[in-house]
């Protein structure tokens, strides 16, 4: 049993120990105050040649682990915060996302683009957005979200032998997760979902850390007698389609919470897309539990009404169980 | 070259030089000649309405990639931006398949997805040339990271226009492969406008050549119309790069002679322009070279026949682009992601 950021790092030690390819690039990475235990004292294992840190160049920094890939080599490259990755829009979004496209395919790029979202503690609109949404709509970028230790590890090694553009998104406020983590390699699959828990009145799409709420919502719902599925989606493009079309089609009922904007987010391209293809299975119209169209505010008082938690999913499950 | 006039006050150092040997001089004249033929014979054709996708030519400029690119193996990189049919060829890659590729063709060199601003030759070391104003400078510098991490000594080109050096990362890219001492060249060709703005109405000092002293890069200001002078500058930066000394960066100072785009002359900014233009046209780098080869005993059979192999090629390549089929619609959505990443 390993903590969530634990697994990032036992992923990033083993990909360092075996590939040659790799290496690891950004802001902060010598620094525990950027990434928490989950790049500790890598700089001392593989030299600092190998586990870069480097200034606040977040647009050049970030063209050099593209250039890098293009070049044949395997970076990582850090992001202590999604915010200050939009600098870096034009390497990951023109350069690194067009690439295999434009040149039909004939030069890939094996580049992970790893960050953070680090949201709450009064932090504010700067310090806590969550972009999956505005680079899963990029064609040629990749998007996960692990919301489990054993997932932060699968999918970061999945995610450095894809051999295309991946966004890599973590979440500080599942850093201390703890669960059961293999020690060899291992990939968990892009593109799979996986269902946390198994249920027939209602299906619960979630991303990332609304996941470990969504299971705990459930455990309210049962005490209520209604019986959830929880599909953790993991994998936001490609995302996987045919176990949450399968799943829907069994309980008609469909809630989708992503902590993020509504507004042309995660949760409307799946509403649409169920909307598209199973319309005919549902019992209910879909629900979108996110957060509200508004940058992230600072004072307490005014998180707490921002962030989502367990109940906010309980209540709109009842609503459209009772439609 | 001296006097500045054309170039607003902007001094050209002269320096002390040992010249080629009259082998590869012929070279870089012959690669000069073709780039220029290629870059005419595409202007006709656009012209003539057969060429559609946006064109940007170095016609007055080929120099600069020339006497770069006679200092660079195979396998090093050369990266390049939206004006970069001479980067291209200057580098080896396949004349043929850029024709066709400007074409839109499916034995383009991008299959017809990049035009003519979209170039590739990964086997010699064009792993993409594209648009975006200073896009690919730190692409460069990650590709001579790469290098130092593999120890492969391969040195990395970074071609730029002085319009790339009013963007922000083209500074944060100088200082990345300065701290990192990476085998970088950066080659900026100063053609003095960025689009319709002349130099002097975009930067409060107009001396490029003096950023890389912020970061302790060695920088060169040199005529890049004088294919001697790039070849002996390449020459130094080149040889740094590849021993670990780290990035070069040199200021090539050069002229455009057609617009931004397309064909046509670039004469509607003006009276200005129309006098610089005047000026530079009597540094053509062509001439100048021509002049010096036959000074050093070149025949006039020889240049005929460089003159003819040439343009035989270039209309081999252009019967070889229209009679190519177009890519079949099915291609439309292939190769979004590569199948084969896993694999290299």
């Amino acid at each position: 049993m390993i903590s969530y950021a634990q697994a990032i790092r036992e992923a990033h030690f083993q990909l360092l120990s075996e590939d040659p390819r790799v290496f690891v690039i950004g802001q902060g990475t010598w620094s525990p105050w950027y990434a928490g235990t989950s790049l500790k004292d890598l700089e001392k294992n593989f030299g600092r040649d190998r586990v870069i840190d480097t200034p606040v160049s977040e647009n050049a920094v970030t063209g050099v682990a593209v250039g890098a890939a293009i070049a044949g080599m395997r970076p990582i490259v850090f992001h202590p915060r999604m915010d200050f990755m939009l600098l870096a829009a034009d390497p990951i979004i023109n350069q690194a996302a067009n690439w295999s496209y434009v040149f039909a395919g004939q030069v890939n790029v094996p580049v992970v683009i790893r960050s953070v979202i680090n949201r709450g503690g009064e932090q504010g609109a700067q310090h806590s957005q969550a972009l999956q949404a505005f680079f899963a709509h990029v064609p040629g970028l990749k998007v996960v979200m692990p919301s489990t230790p054993y997932d932060a590890k699968g999918l970061l090694i999945a995610a450095v032998n894809d051999g295309n553009p991946v966004v890599y998104i973590d979440d500080r406020w599942l850093y201390g997760e703890i669960g059961v983590v293999p020690e060899e390699m291992y990939e968990v699959p892009i593109g799979k979902a996986a269902v946390r828990r198994a249920g027939s009145d209602v299906t619960i799409v979630s991303t990332s850390y609304m996941s470990v709420q969504a299971v705990r919502a459930c455990e309210i719902l049962a005490g209520c007698g209604i019986d959830a599925e929880v599909i953790d989606l993991r994998s936001i493009k490609p995302w996987d389609k045919e176990l949450v079309f399968e799943s829907v089609s069994k309980t008609g009922r469909l809630v989708i919470v992503d902590a993020a904007w509504k507004t042309c987010g995660v949760a409307a391209e799946i509403a649409a897309s169920v909307a598209e293809e199973v319309f005919n299975c549902l019992k209910a119209p879909i629900a979108r539990v996110t957060l509200p169209d508004a940058p992230a505010p600072t004072s307490a008082r005014l998180e707490k009404a921002y962030y989502l938690d367990a109940n906010a999913i309980v209540s709109t499950v009842e609503k459209i169980l009772c439609m | 070259m001296k006097g500045a006039t054309m170039s607003q006050g902007i001094e050209i150092r002269v320096t002390a030089r040992s010249e080629p040997n009259l082998s590869v001089f012929r070279n870089m004249y012959y690669a000069m000649l073709r780039i220029r033929r290629f870059e005419e014979r595409v202007g006709e054709l656009i012209e003539a309405g057969e060429i559609k996708t946006p064109c940007h030519l170095c016609i007055g400029q080929e120099a600069i990639p020339v006497g770069i690119c006679a200092m660079l193996d195979r396998r090093d990189y050369v990266w390049g931006n939206h004006r970069s049919h001479g980067h291209y060829l200057a580098k080896g890659g396949d004349l043929k398949a850029m024709m066709a590729e400007i074409y839109g063709k499916v034995t383009g060199c991008s299959r017809g997805r990049g035009g003519s601003m979209h170039l590739v030759d990964p086997d010699v070391g064009i792993l993409g040339t594209v648009p975006l104003v200073a896009g690919t400078i730190p692409l460069a510098v990650g590709a001579g990271l790469a290098s130092k991490l593999r120890g492969d000594r391969r040195v990395s080109v970074s071609f730029f226009g002085d319009g790339a050096t009013d963007e922000g990362h083209f500074y944060e890219s100088l200082n990345l492969a300065a701290l990192y001492r990476l085998p970088v060249v950066f080659v900026c060709e100063n053609n003095f406008y960025s689009t319709h703005m002349h130099i002097s109405e975009r930067r409060a000092n107009g001396n490029i050549c003096n950023v890389g002293d912020l970061y302790g890069v060695p920088s060169k200001r040199i005529d890049g119309n004088d294919v001697f002078e790039v070849y002996q500058a390449a020459k130094e930066a080149v040889e740094r790069a590849r021993s670990g000394y780290g990035p070069t960066f040199l200021e090539c100072l050069t002229y455009r002679w057609r617009g931004h785009v397309g064909s046509a002359l670039d004469l509607d900014v003006g009276i200005t322009r129309r006098q610089e233009l005047k000026e530079w046209l009597r540094r053509d780098p062509i001439a100048r070279a021509k002049a010096r080869l036959i000074e050093l005993g070149l025949s006039e059979n020889e240049l005929v026949q460089i003159e003819e192999s040439i343009v035989a090629e270039i209309e081999e390549a252009v019967a070889f682009a229209r009679e190519s089929p177009y890519p079949d619609e099915s291609e439309v959505s292939t190769n979004v992601f590569s199948d084969e990443g896993a694999k290299r």
